[in-house]
């Protein structure tokens, strides 16, 4: 077994993404998430790699563009309101097919909010998150491991479909300490025949852009990329089920939302209450067919999040409102406690016996 | 029979869309020429802004990218850092792009001394989208946004690029100059031709500044816009050396 150090979240996606081959990072400071910066600061001279603080998040965002448009390896990382200056370049770089990781540490909201962790930027993240028809991949963690996992996953997944991966964390993944394996082989295999690096007089030029200025060519172009997402949607769904064989009382959470959802499922388990837990790690695309599937077995999906509700949303899409999907959460930076969806699920079950 | 005159090679072989008597058609030829004369096409790649020079990426034989608008400079910063050995980067942009909107990206890209060669367009007015008052806009200068003359109390005063960033510590060169005859245009190909060998040589952001004329949004003839120009412009935009460190450096 691979030796495990102790790291804090933030630290375990900028040392995966530099296992994954990312020599570029580009950042301006925000808390929750500015441990990245820092480590990259840190580690990107001494490995030959470039760690620059740009002077705005759109400027980040652009210099990441620029990177991306090179074919190498590219991320940046901020938080809810720095994610919201990048989103034009989001659009850009979806519009110009380019692979970058974007990491967005949630903090609460809207405007300047708190710093206290949220999950309220899902809406952002999974329909859109910029102007235009586009999608970025969506990777939701819920441990410090994972945070790593996803990070390398990411970048794999943004180049093999040249998009933008988001790797959609908060505050409290990004602080956390956990043992974690950071043991990858990491081997890039996609061509990137497309990449603006000089003709070096061999071949055609290279353009990469998102102008097009003639409707049905940007049509075809657009319906094209959704061709390339419904790929996306068929293979690279993931999601964990826990608890799910015998339940007749659903969970749906992701990121913090879902590990506190487990501690509460434990305890009611005791209690002899059947219920269990489907947890999206992809939330674009969504998992769709495991929230089917449990719309005719259980007799109510508990969406607990730490916004207002928002993939309650998606979850009611994927169940066709065949049973009834309650929403179990905190916002502003509050965090849900085991109790509040013990709670929830005692009332779902029939009240306390 | 003997080529007595061609296009560079650094151009492609499409129409430019350009209107009548516009001065890009000029400015790019002479970016191109100086690709060819110094031999790195094949290494450089280019950045086109938002405006009129949007589809600069078709015009040039290099590999190219469409930035968002004003951000050109820190595409370019990427571009540069991915390769800096390899890699020849140079943004063309207008006064819209690059002192409006994409200011911030300017100065920083300026103050790292990122190792890049802009080429920036000043023509005092948005062309792209149909004549609107821009940054360099004179005082009195009527535009569609400013239909009773720019009203330096209600909006202020045209910025002077070149003057501004050369109080900056970071950049290498800066230098104004214009097409607006032919002693002109061979001053100003001196300069794009040194703002390219600077970056070659490693010497940082080099920055030449063509002063330009927009015939159809300034509503005259190209005889008569390059005569306001040289009437009306370059009073307000002197041109000359703003910067240039390894000469000062050198005479020292």
């Amino acid at each position: 077994m691979a030796d495990k150090i102790l790291m804090k979240g933030n630290e375990a996606i900028a040392e995966a993404a530099i296992k994954a081959g990312c020599m570029h990072y580009f950042g301006y400071p925000i808390t929750p998430q500015t441990e990245v910066a820092a480590y990259m600061a840190k580690r990107m001279p001494k490995i030959g790699g470039c760690f620059l603080q740009a002077e705005s998040e759109i400027a980040a965002i652009n210099m990441v563009y620029g990177v991306a448009s090179t074919g190498k390896r590219v991320m940046t990382s901020s938080s809810s309101p720095g994610i919201s200056l990048k989103s034009e370049g989001l659009s850009y770089l979806a519009g110009s097919d380019l692979p970058a990781l974007i990491v967005n540490v949630q903090r609460g909201g809207p405007g300047l909010g708190g710093i206290q962790p949220s999950q309220a930027d899902y809406f952002q993240a999974t329909k859109g998150g910029g102007h235009g028809d586009f999608k970025m991949i969506v990777l939701a963690p819920s441990s410090v491991q994972e945070m790593a996992d996803l990070t390398v996953k990411g970048f794999d997944l943004a180049d093999k479909y040249r998009m933008p991966t988001m790797l959609l964390a908060d505050g409290t993944m990004g602080q956390m300490m956990e043992p974690v394996s950071l043991d990858y082989e990491v081997k890039e295999t996609v061509d990137k025949p497309w990449a603006t690096t000089g003709t070096k007089m061999e071949r055609e030029h290279n353009i990469v852009t998102s102008l097009f200025l003639k409707p049905d060519e940007l049509e075809d172009l657009v319906v094209e990329r959704y061709e390339r997402y419904k790929v996306v949607e068929e293979n690279e769904v993931m999601y964990e089920e826990y608890m799910m064989d015998d339940a007749d009382i659903c969970i749906a959470a992701f990121g913090i939302a879902a590990r506190v959802a487990k501690n509460a499922i434990n305890e009611a388990r005791k209690q002899g209450i059947k219920v269990g837990l489907i947890r999206p790690i992809t939330l674009w695309p969504f998992p769709v067919a495991p929230f089917k599937k449990a719309a005719n077995q259980v007799k109510e999906i508990i969406s607990v999040e730490l916004s207002m509700g928002q993939m309650i949303e998606d979850v009611r899409l994927a169940c066709e409102c065949k049973v009834p999907v309650t929403l179990c959460s905190r916002t502003g930076g509050m965090i849900p406690s085991p109790e509040q969806v013990l709670e929830a699920i005692t009332r779902a079950n029939g009240g306390a016996k | 029979m003997a080529v007595v005159f061609d296009k560079p090679h650094a151009l492609t072989d499409v129409p430019m869309h350009y209107c009548p008597g516009c001065t890009h058609g000029i400015v790019h030829r002479l970016v191109a020429e100086v690709i060819d004369e110094l031999g790195i096409e094949g290494k450089t790649i280019g950045i086109a802004p938002v405006g009129c020079s949007v589809f600069a990426y078709n015009y040039f034989n290099c590999d190219m990218i469409e930035a968002a608008h004003g951000r050109a400079p820190a595409v370019a910063t990427g571009v540069k850092r991915s390769d800096p050995e390899n890699h020849i980067v140079f943004t063309y942009q207008g006064d819209g792009d690059l002192a409006s909107i994409g200011m911030a990206e300017t100065v920083h890209a300026a103050a790292r001394n990122e190792n890049i060669t802009i080429i920036f367009i000043n023509n005092a007015i948005y062309g792209m989208t149909g004549g609107q008052m821009a940054p360099t806009s004179l005082p009195g200068q009527v535009t569609q946004t400013s239909p009773y003359g720019r009203d330096t109390k209600h909006c202020g005063f045209p910025i002077r690029v070149c003057e501004m960033l050369s109080e900056l510590e970071g950049p290498e060169y800066l230098e104004r100059v214009t097409v607006s005859n032919v002693k002109n245009i061979i001053k100003a190909k001196k300069a794009i031709k040194k703002a390219f060998q600077n970056q070659i040589d490693g010497k940082g952001f080099s920055l030449v500044e063509v002063v330009s004329t927009c015939p159809t949004n300034w509503g005259m003839t190209p005889q008569n816009a390059l005569k306001w120009l040289e009437e009306n412009m370059l009073p307000y935009y002197p041109l000359g050396v703003y910067k240039d460190r390894s000469a000062k450096e050198e005479t020292k």
